[in-house]
């Protein structure tokens, strides 16, 4: 076991876990935040992504001592009271159906408008390879980003 | 999830120096984790010791110079792919980085590791070796230069000793006059596993080839150059003949195999396909 | 103001959207320990002994064996065939044989390894062929779950009088559902307080009556509650059953509260598939180009167990013969048993199968009458006044011509046709187009819906709230929204006044399960009708006037709970008068109501890697009303992307039963670079006795896709491609076969 340091949404915190426990694992019970989800354990879905240093990675194949003294933002880390505007696009535009991959996308789509200004639908669409969704057929979920404005 | 994490134990090294003595004593080298830990969690990693060896500097970075480009082995698929420059004189590693997986992998996979793993279908070693890389592994007993068409043996057998970590890539940007070709057939247009994979260069003039190296993936135990195509068209003029020709000869140079994914006949086919679009394109 | 029509946004959406709404694994109970299932690998023998190897302290693990089930073991759905655990005989690869639980899950994952299974090996049937000529008897007497006969006319004396007959055989592959949440329950069970299950799942009342014999105990000391569901498309119809039968049984023996989840690997090799199938076709022409004969013959794989397989044997038969009118038709189908895990429900549910292999046939048909293939089309499509093939006689206007039309015009087909011979003559990318009609029947076939009689409730709560009950789950579809819009508006109230009761069976009435296209529909309007019945009773009790408002009608509610009781509106499912089935005769009036819909596919493939693009699709259908623009767009543009997958990635590879390339690295859904933009466009004809005035449309998408695909590929390449998916490979050597 190990001491490992993460600033989570914001706020830093201190888990005692094995070195080698998958980032998503340390999330979901060491911290409680169960918006991050599992859907493949092979890094193929995109259910598991989190920023870690503000970068797009799965967190199922992370090893928690590489995050260690870094910053992680989760789903959880993009509202306040109210959604933000990413979401409230989601809500408007049909992003999310069954909610699975949702936390995923919304993640991929935060890493995205970070990186560009304006996003076309072909800039979306490569953006969002990483992050598999069954129920929407993605033309919904693209929609949500390309309305979300600019602000993030 | 069903790796037995008490099976593991998992720690980082303060300095290359500390690193280097923890391989020694049988410690496994770890860095972006994008293939052992899939291993990981199908339950198929080996137990023992992983050493983080992420956060060493002197395996990170790349450096330019008018002769030289050296990327350090930590180098991720992402950092590569957004290098101008890198980019500009090996157009194929660009190409090749763009493609790998998806961007949450490309963020966190690196170059020695995709190198080191020795998958036969890594993404950069047909790259690598049309591009005459050479690898450098570094150990307690020092640094070892080697051409990276000697570092894979056969299949997930590679030069790097168990003591030893790969340093760094380095390729001479002396391609500026080729043609750069890459292709790789998957199963879907991202994440996708590869199938058949082709980094070809070549020098012509009028027509006529000068100079021309073929590397395929994923078409036998490790990446090879295909050195019957390459001898046959080497001088030789680009046209219909040569070309089916040459196509043929790829039957000497490659050898897939009927898998999981694709059959051997598949993998053969598209691989002639995609040499001879190669070819096509710099007539 | 009606709610009906509009976009309402998702009632559980900003749940999901933050990241908060519970899906079972996020769950946790005090005491909580995991389980795991111990599967045999070999697919068909005599188990003889149960090994523990040494490698963990086996006294601290929870064992169950078929021998603990206190009950029966049997999962009760139709037959009574398939045990929760093989006790003595094992049919197929990754039958359950062993629970394990352990407070610890990676030391649990650990103890799995370890435990050896002895089986003796029986001869094994792994395909339709090998089933039916019974080359090993491995279910009842001759390998036939079911199969089902349809005659029509005369089709020998038919095709004697045909101008040209048309033969051809279609293939299709298995196809799983891979929901992005695995399946996973948590369970607590004992003998004084009985089962509770709380799982991720569609259907609550299946996994209840499964429930019952299993620990052999009365209806009120089961209770069962969906947990948010990520995704189910069929594959959590049927299967939670087995499940959350394994947790119970773990919770039972342990006295603690058991979680099981599935990884991705073990859902993808363990649970349901779409059945495989095979369809013979011949067809026969009169001199104008009509449909004069069809002979249909139908078989789907069903795996091990009967488990659907008869139903989906049912609807695949009845939408056999398609939109058109043939006046002689025979049918012929089966659904045989093999010895791969069983094959079960999956969004259009047998219709998929024998609509793609009606659909690529009458290309075919096309190609040999040297017609263009809507022309043919068009000219033979059910009118009103006319028979169905399953007898039903089409009482209602009928919009297919205007829904092809349409789709037509969309998509430039005739004009494309055109210009990609042109463009097609030279290089290595050759385009094509094609074109699919189908229709698809809502709820449950004949007399199903009235064999379910289905109750809905509406209640005012203590909040002041209007709660609909029913057993009907959100599963990523809209059911807790469009529920809301339809009680809204037959309350006349906002739709914030509305509240959708998670199903529970202790809290809601069965109405039914959430499949077969009828939560919208069937459900929706038991929902209106329970809110009448709720207004009427204020009415009744004078608190109410016929006209009110929405302030009103809140007060009335809280007085009436205060004064009389509890104000619960309810209503029980009753056939619509025109609804007329022969469950003897197989005919008559299959379903209430048809979705009717042309899909048009354009693709580019590639010939020098043999891959398939689709460039662009449009799908077109009349679907009653839209009860909601935005959720109903979303269901067809999913349901074509997962068609899309039906015809060219998702290949199941086998080996002796049992899928290999169970990872979602090997085994292919698109990607956002894989699907295209899809144009959907729906055309309204409202439906009386549907929610609403709609028609069901969650299955509808799937048929369409996969030969709207196929035949633009066929245009494209000049093929006459006969099995999905299509994969480059089998692309490869259809051409090479082509061209020696």
């Amino acid at each position: 076991m190990k001491k490992i340091t993460l600033t989570v949404n914001g706020k830093k915190i201190s888990v005692q876990v094995h070195p080698f426990a998958r980032l998503l694992d340390v999330i979901r019970e060491g911290l409680e935040l169960t918006g991050t989800k599992e859907g493949c354990g092979e890094g193929e879905c995109g259910a598991c992504s989190v920023l870690l240093d503000g970068e797009l990675v799965n967190s199922c194949l992370v090893p928690v001592l590489q995050a260690n003294g870094k910053a992680i933002l989760t789903v959880e880390g993009l509202s306040k009271k109210s959604l933000c505007p990413l979401q409230k696009s989601f809500m408007k535009c049909g992003g999310a159906q069954c909610g699975i991959c949702t936390p995923g996308m919304l993640i991929a789509s935060q890493a995205l408008k970070k990186k560009k200004k304006r996003l076309s639908p072909k800039d979306i669409r490569e953006g969002l390879a990483g992050n598999l969704c069954r129920c929407t057929g993605y033309s919904q979920i693209i929609e949500s980003i390309q309305k979300s404005g600019g602000r993030t | 999830m069903r790796g037995y994490l008490p099976d593991y134990t998992f720690e980082s090294a303060n300095s290359l120096k500390e690193a280097l003595s923890f391989c020694e004593a049988g410690a496994k080298p770890f860095a972006g984790g994008t293939d052992l830990m899939v291993l990981f969690e199908a339950g198929l990693l080996a137990p023992g010791k992983y050493l983080d060896i992420s956060r060493l500097k002197e395996l990170k970075g790349i450096k330019n110079s008018k002769t030289q480009v050296t990327l350090g082995a930590l180098t991720t698929y992402s950092q590569i792919r957004n290098h101008l420059i890198l980019t500009k004189q090996f157009p194929i590693l660009g190409l090749a980085s763009r493609e790998v997986g998806a961007l949450a992998i490309q963020n966190r996979g690196t170059i020695g590791g995709n190198i080191a793993n020795a998958s036969p279908a890594a993404d950069f070693p047909p790259g690598l070796l049309v591009y005459d890389a050479k690898i450098q592994l570094i150990s307690t007993k020092g640094i070892r230069t080697l051409d990276y068409n000697r570092f894979h043996l056969g299949y997930k057998k590679t030069e790097l000793r168990q003591d030893e970590l790969v340093l760094s890539v380095s390729l001479k940007p002396e391609f500026q006059k080729y043609h750069h070709f890459w292709r790789k057939v998957g199963n879907r247009r991202a994440q996708a596993i590869s199938k058949t994979m082709m980094a070809g260069i070549a020098k012509t003039t009028k027509k006529t080839i000068q100079d021309i190296r073929i590397a395929f993936g994923s078409v036998g135990p490790t990446a090879a150059r295909c050195y019957h195509v390459e001898s046959f068209l080497k001088g030789k003029a680009i046209n219909t003949q040569n070309i089916q020709e040459a196509k043929q000869l790829l039957s000497k140079d490659i050898h897939p195999i009927d898998d999981i994914r694709s059959t051997g006949k598949y993998r053969l086919r598209v691989s002639q396909n995609v040499l001879e679009e190669f070819l096509c394109g710099i007539g | 103001m009606s709610w009906v029509g509009k976009s309402a946004l998702r009632k559980e959406g900003e749940k999901k959207l933050r990241g908060i709404a519970k899906y079972i694994d996020d769950i946790s109970f005090e005491g909580m320990i995991y389980g795991t299932t111990v599967r045999s690998s070999t697919p068909r023998g005599i188990l003889k002994k149960i090994e523990f190897l040494p490698g963990v302290n086996w006294d601290e693990f929870i064992k169950v064996t078929a021998q603990d089930i206190p009950g029966h073991n049997y999962v009760a759905l139709i037959e009574k065939d398939q045990p929760f655990l093989a006790q003595e005989k094992i049919n197929h690869p990754e039958e359950p044989v062993l629970l394990l639980a352990h407070a610890n899950k990676h030391l649990l994952e650990k103890a799995r390894k370890l435990v050896k299974l002895h089986v003796e090996p029986l001869p094994p049937v792994f395909n339709i062929e090998d089933s039916l000529s019974q080359k090993a008897l491995v279910w009842g007497k001759n390998n036939i779950f079911k199969s089902y006969s349809i005659d029509r006319g005369d089709v020998e004396t038919a095709f004697k009088k045909a101008f040209v007959i048309v033969e051809g055989t279609y293939e299709t592959g298995a196809q799983e559902q891979l929901y992005i949440e695995p399946n996973g329950v948590l369970a607590i069970a004992n003998p004084q307080e009985g089962v509770t299950v709380w799982g991720s799942m569609q259907c609550p009342y299946y996994v209840h009556k499964a429930l019952l014999p299993l620990f052999d105990l009365p209806p009120d000391k089961v209770r069962v509650v969906q947990a948010e569901t990520g995704g189910g498309f069929g594959g959590k119809e049927e299967y939670p059953s087995v499940i959350c039968g394994h947790a119970a049984l773990l919770a039972w023996k342990s006295g603690r509260p058991v979680k099981i989840i599935y990884d991705r690997m073990e859902d993808m090799v363990a649970t349901t598939k779409r059945h495989p199938s095979k369809t013979k076709i011949k067809i026969g022409f009169d001199k104008s180009n009509k449909l004069i004969a069809m002979d249909i013959d139908f078989s789907i794989d069903g795996g091990a167990y009967a488990t659907l397989s008869s139903v989906v044997l049912s609807r695949g038969t009845l939408h056999a013969s398609g939109p058109y009118f043939c006046p002689n038709i025979k049918i012929r189908s089966r659904a045989v048993a093999t010895n791969c895990p069983p094959h079960g429900a999956f969004r259009g549910f047998g219709a998929p199968q024998s609509i793609f292999a009606l659909e690529k046939h009458l290309d075919l048909c096309a190609k040999k009458l040297n017609l263009d293939p809507a022309i043919l089309r068009k000219s033979n499509l059910i009118k009103t006044g006319e028979t169905l093939g399953c007898g039903q006689v089409i009482k209602e206007k009928v919009r297919i011509s205007e829904v092809v039309e349409r789709a037509l015009q969309l998509s430039s087909y005739h004009k494309k046709r055109k210009l990609f011979l042109k463009h097609n003559s030279k290089g290595p990318l050759k385009k094509g187009i094609g074109l699919s009609v189908f229709m698809h029947g809502a709820g449950f076939t004949g007399s199903g819906e009235t064999f379910l009689a289905s109750i809905a409730a509406i209640r005012a709560n203590e909040a002041g709230k209007l709660e609909v009950l029913t057993s009907n789950t959100e599963i990523g579809q809209g059911t807790n929204t469009i529920f809301s819009q339809m009680t809204a508006d037959a309350l006349k109230l906002d739709l914030k006044d509305i509240e959708v009761v998670q199903p529970d069976t202790s809290k809601v009435p069965n109405s039914g399960p959430t499949v077969a296209s009828r939560t919208c529909m069937v459900v929706g309007k038991l929902v209106e009708q329970a809110a009448q019945d709720l207004k009427q009773k204020l009415i009744s009790a004078q608190l109410l006037k016929e006209k009110y408002t929405r302030s009103e009608f809140l007060v009335a509610c809280k007085r009436y709970r205060k004064e009389i009781g509890e104000l619960k509106g309810i209503s029980q499912y009753k056939a619509p008068p025109h609804v007329v089935w022969d469950e003897q005769k197989y005919q008559g009036d299959a379903y209430g109501a048809y979705a009717w819909a042309a899909y048009v596919a354009e693709t580019t493939t590639d010939l020098r890697t043999f891959e398939t693009v689709v460039d662009n699709f449009w799908a077109v259908q009349e679907v009653g009303k839209v009860i909601n623009p935005t959720l109903a767009r979303g269901q067809i543009i999913g349901g074509v992307a997962q068609g899309i997958g039906y015809a060219l990635y998702e290949d199941v590879v086998w080996h002796e039963g049992k899928m290999v390339n169970n990872k979602m690295s090997n085994y292919i859904m698109p990607t956002t670079l894989d699907t295209p933009d899809i144009d959907v466009l729906f055309l309204e004809l409202p439906y009386a006795y549907g929610g609403g005035g709609s028609k069901g449309i969650g299955e509808l998408p799937l048929d369409g896709p996969a030969p709207a695909i196929l035949n633009a590929m066929d245009f494209a390449l000049d093929l006459e491609l006969t099995q999905i998916p299509t994969t480059p490979e089998r692309l490869m050597e259809k051409i090479e076969r082509k061209t020696p």
